[in-house]
């Protein structure tokens, strides 16, 4: 894989987008690999009752989704240094065959010293963006 | 009802170890649907200079969770209605990628509880270290308590 040199990247520019599917069967994989068994992501009733529209998404299923821009960009997913996201809205995820799709694009926002850049991401669902404040940092080399 | 300030502090850990095994990198790497070989293959991981497969980097979530059920948040004498409760940010640093092979630590800490607007915010730190007590990343958590600072409901 070929990965961007720090000498080479600029700031402003454009990684993606990308388009990530979530199913149902997406969240009951990512329930039982993360051991986070949160009703409101596999029971329809229990989310209804917590004043959700469905089952949402796991917030840090959106992240890891949103991580995999940049970890494909830099060809190593061990050069993530740094990342962080707020959670903005949820990804509503419905009962059907076609689940949804969590479109993800980056940004170098910054060069940082030793070899680093920082990269901000936006991801949306619909016209809803589900992450804010999200930022990877990525050593290059 | 507010949240406990006293527990602001309060440090807490698993009560054993977390063994990370290739199998469980696989399994969460399907999770997320990311076909990376460096999360699969022992050579690929090898080849990007890893000395065996690596993790997602929000991996880490699974070895600070680890130290969950210690977290007091869920005691009742924290003050938080679990129902109220959602996930408001995450962030990880890493000193280096979490890999088969590794025995982490985690250890938790209450790093602040405030009010936020008519919400609490209460933010978890946690350090992960290796067996030879080297830090390997710290996950920074904060959960959002809906409508439960002193000041809502007008």
């Amino acid at each position: 894989m070929a990965s961007p040199s720090y000498d080479e990247v600029a700031v402003g520019t454009e990684i993606g987008p990308e388009r990530y599917p979530i199913q149902r069967l997406t969240l009951v994989k990512y329930c039982g690999a993360s051991g986070d068994f949160n009703v409101i992501h596999w029971n329809e009733r229990i989310a209804r009752q917590a004043g959700l529209p469905d089952v949402i998404a796991h917030g840090m299923l959106t992240m890891a989704e949103a991580a995999r821009l940049v970890t494909d960009w830099a060809g190593d997913p061990g050069a993530v240094r740094e990342y962080g996201v707020r959670f903005a809205k949820p990804v509503v995820v419905p009962d059907d065959d076609t689940g949804v799709e969590v479109l993800v694009t980056g940004r170098v926002a910054e060069k940082l010293p030793d070899r680093r850049v920082a990269v901000d991401l936006t991801a949306t669902c619909g016209d809803v963006e589900v992450l804010a404040k999200a930022r990877a940092v990525v050593q290059l080399a | 009802m507010a949240i406990n300030r006293e527990f602001v502090g309060h440090e807490f850990s698993a009560g054993a170890p977390y063994e990370v095994t290739r199998g469980k990198i696989r399994e969460f790497a399907e999770a997320i649907g990311d076909p990376h070989p460096a999360y699969r293959s022992v050579e690929a991981a090898r080849e990007l200079g890893h000395p065996d497969v690596i993790a997602p980097p929000t991996f880490g979530i699974v070895a600070a969770g680890a130290a969950a059920e210690s977290n007091p948040i869920r005691r009742p004498e924290f003050g938080l209605n679990m129902r109220l409760v959602v996930h408001g940010e995450q962030q990880f640093r890493y000193e280096r990628p979490i890999r088969a092979g590794d025995v982490l630590t985690a250890t938790g800490r209450i790093a602040e509880i405030r009010d936020a607007g008519s919400n609490e915010l209460v933010r978890v730190e946690t350090e992960i270290r290796d067996a030879g007590g080297d830090l390997v990343c710290t996950a920074v958590n904060v959960i959002v308590s809906r409508g439960t600072a002193a000041g809502a409901g007008e």
